[in-house]
C-alpha cells in the first residue's frame, strides 16, 4: 500500500501516453493527455496525504491544528484541474480547425504532419 | 511516423521510465506517512491571516501570484479559443433546435435545477475561505448551471441570458482588478498581492483580508471564462460549413 | 479508510484504462465523464474536498461536454463532406 498511490499515478501517465501514440483520432488523443495529466493529480494528492489526517478547513467549531493534509498539495491540484481544462479546450479547438481545413481527424492522414 | 514505428519508440521508453518511476517511489516517503514540511508552515501561516480553508489561504493568499499566472492562462485559452473558433463569414447559422424534441420532465427538470444550481455557484464563491470550495469550483458550476437552459431544450432562453459581450467583458475585468488588487497593495505600502485588508474574526463571512476578494474575483472571471468557451463550442455545434467545403478542396490543390 | 482509498485508487486505474482503449469518441466522451466521477470519490477519500468539488464541475461534465461538442461539430463537417451539398444550402 505504501507504494500503490505512486504507481497508479505513473500508470494514468503511461496510459494515456500509450493512448497518444496508437490514437487515429485527434479527440482521442486530447482525451488521453488529459487522462496523463490526472496522474499527475493522483501523484500531489498521494504526496499530502497522512493516515487519519482531516481536510484542512477548520470550522468554528474544530480548532486549527496541524494534523491536516497538506494544503499546498492541494492548491497545486487545483490549478492541475483548471489548466487541464483549458489546455483540452485549447485543443479540441484546433483539432475543430484542423478538420474544417483538412477533413480528417486523423494523425495518419494529415499531410502537413509528415516530414 | 508510421503506427509500428511510434508503438516502437514508445514501449521500451514507456518500460524504461516505469522502471525508473518506481525505483524513485520506493525511495519517496511512504504514502500517509506524518512529515509534511510544507503543510506545518502554511497551516500556522494561514492561521495567522484567520483563513479558515487552508486551500484558499495558499491559493489566494500565499501563492497569490501563481493563481495571478493561472488566470492569466485561463485568459489566453479563451482568447485562443475564439480566435480559432472564429465563424468564418461563409458558414451560416443553423436553426436552433426546436424544443419539441426534449422530453417535457427533462424540461421541467432543467428549468428547476437552474436556480437551484446557480444559487449553489454563488454559495460556493461566496464561503471559499470558510468551506471547501472557492471561486474555481463555484465559478465552473455557475458556467455550467446556466447550460442546463440548453438540457432543458430551450436554446433561445439561453441565448438571451448569455450575452457573450456581457461575459466575454466579466473575464477580462475579473483578470484585470486582480492585477489592480495586487497594484493597490503596493500602493498601501506593501508587497504586490500581499494580504493587506483587515482580517476579521475566524469563520466569519467577512475574515481572511483580501482573500475573499481575490476569490470572488477569480470567481467571476471563471464563470465568465468558461461560458465563453462552452458558447464557442455551442456555436460551433449549430452553424454550418456549407461553403467551405469547396474552399477545402482548393486548399489542398494549393498545397501542392 | 485506507481500504476505501485502495478501492478508489483501482477504480481510477481501471476506468483510466478503459478511457485510453474506448476507440470511438462518443462512448469516450462517457467514459471520461465517468472517469471524472472516479476522480473525485478518489480525492474525497484522500481528504481533498476542493480538490472534488473542482474535479466534479471540471472533469465530470466541462470537458465531457466540451469533447461532446467538438465530436458532433466534426461528424458533422464530414458527413456533409460525403453528401457533398449544392450550393443553394448556402
Amino acid at each position: 500500500m505504501s507504494i500503490y498511490p505512486y504507481c497508479v499515478a505513473a500508470w494514468l501517465m503511461l496510459a494515456g501516453a500509450y493512448g497518444i501514440v496508437r490514437s487515429r483520432n485527434m479527440v482521442h488523443a486530447v482525451v488521453c493527455l488529459s487522462v496523463c495529466q490526472s496522474g499527475t493529480y493522483v501523484l500531489l494528492l498521494a504526496v499530502g496525504y497522512q493516515h487519519g489526517a482531516t481536510a484542512p478547513v477548520f470550522g468554528s467549531t474544530t480548532t486549527p491544528n496541524r494534523n491536516v493534509v497538506d494544503p499546498v498539495v492541494q492548491a497545486m491540484t487545483l490549478t492541475d484541474i483548471v489548466v487541464s481544462a483549458t489546455v483540452t479546450a485549447l485543443l479540441l479547438a484546433l483539432a475543430i480547425q484542423v478538420n474544417k481545413r483538412q477533413r480528417t481527424v486523423d494523425p495518419n492522414e494529415l499531410v502537413a504532419l509528415k516530414g | 511516423m508510421s503506427e509500428r514505428g511510434r508503438l516502437a519508440v514508445y514501449l521500451p521508453a514507456a518500460l524504461a521510465l516505469a522502471a525508473l518511476l518506481v525505483l524513485a517511489f520506493l525511495r519517496m516517503p511512504a504514502f500517509g506517512g506524518t512529515v509534511h514540511l510544507y503543510r506545518d508552515l502554511a497551516v500556522p501561516a494561514a492561521v495567522r491571516h484567520v483563513t479558515a480553508n487552508v486551500v484558499s489561504a495558499v491559493n489566494f493568499d500565499q501563492r497569490a501570484l501563481d493563481t495571478l499566472g493561472e488566470e492569466s492562462i485561463l485568459l489566453g485559452s479563451v482568447v485562443g479559443v475564439a480566435a480559432l473558433l472564429r465563424p468564418a463569414q461563409r458558414e451560416s447559422e443553423r436553426r436552433p433546435p426546436r424544443t419539441g424534441r426534449t422530453l417535457e420532465s427533462t424540461g421541467l427538470l432543467g428549468y428547476l435545477l437552474l436556480p437551484v444550481t446557480l444559487i449553489v455557484g454563488f454559495d460556493v464563491v461566496a464561503h471559499g475561505q470558510l468551506t471547501p470550495g472557492g471561486g474555481f469550483q463555484g465559478g465552473v458550476v455557475l458556467a455550467t448551471g446556466i447550460h442546463l437552459l440548453y438540457l432543458a431544450g430551450s436554446y433561445r432562453a439561453l441565448e438571451r441570458l448569455r450575452p457573450v459581450e456581457v461575459f466575454d467583458a466579466g473575464e477580462a475585468l475579473g483578470a484585470g482588478m486582480f492585477t489592480v488588487l495586487g497594484l493597490i497593495g503596493v500602493l498601501a505600502g506593501t508587497a504586490f498581492l500581499q494580504n493587506f485588508l483587515p482580517m476579521g474574526s475566524f469563520g466569519a463571512l467577512f475574515s481572511a483580508g483580501t482573500v475573499p476578494v481575490l476569490n470572488a474575483l477569480v470567481g467571476v472571471e471563471v464563470a465568465c471564462g468558461a461560458v465563453v468557451l462552452l458558447t464557442h463550442f455551442f456555436t460551433e455545434d449549430l452553424t454550418v460549413s456549407v461553403a467551405e467545403q469547396d474552399d477545402g478542396s482548393h486548399q489542398g490543390s494549393e498545397k501542392e | 479508510m485506507t481500504v476505501l482509498i485502495a478501492v478508489a485508487l483501482t477504480l481510477v486505474a481501471a476506468i483510466g484504462a478503459v478511457v485510453v482503449g474506448t476507440h470511438s469518441p462518443e462512448r469516450q466522451a462517457v467514459v471520461l465523464s465517468m472517469f471524472g466521477m472516479a476522480l473525485t470519490v478518489l480525492f474525497v477519500t484522500v481528504q481533498a474536498p476542493d480538490v472534488a468539488l473542482s474535479q466534479l464541475g471540471v472533469g465530470a461534465a466541462l470537458v465531457p461536454l466540451m469533447v461532446m461538442l467538438a465530436i458532433r461539430r466534426i461528424r458533422r463537417d464530414q458527413r456533409g463532406d460525403e453528401r457533398r451539398p449544392g450550393k443553394d444550402e448556402e
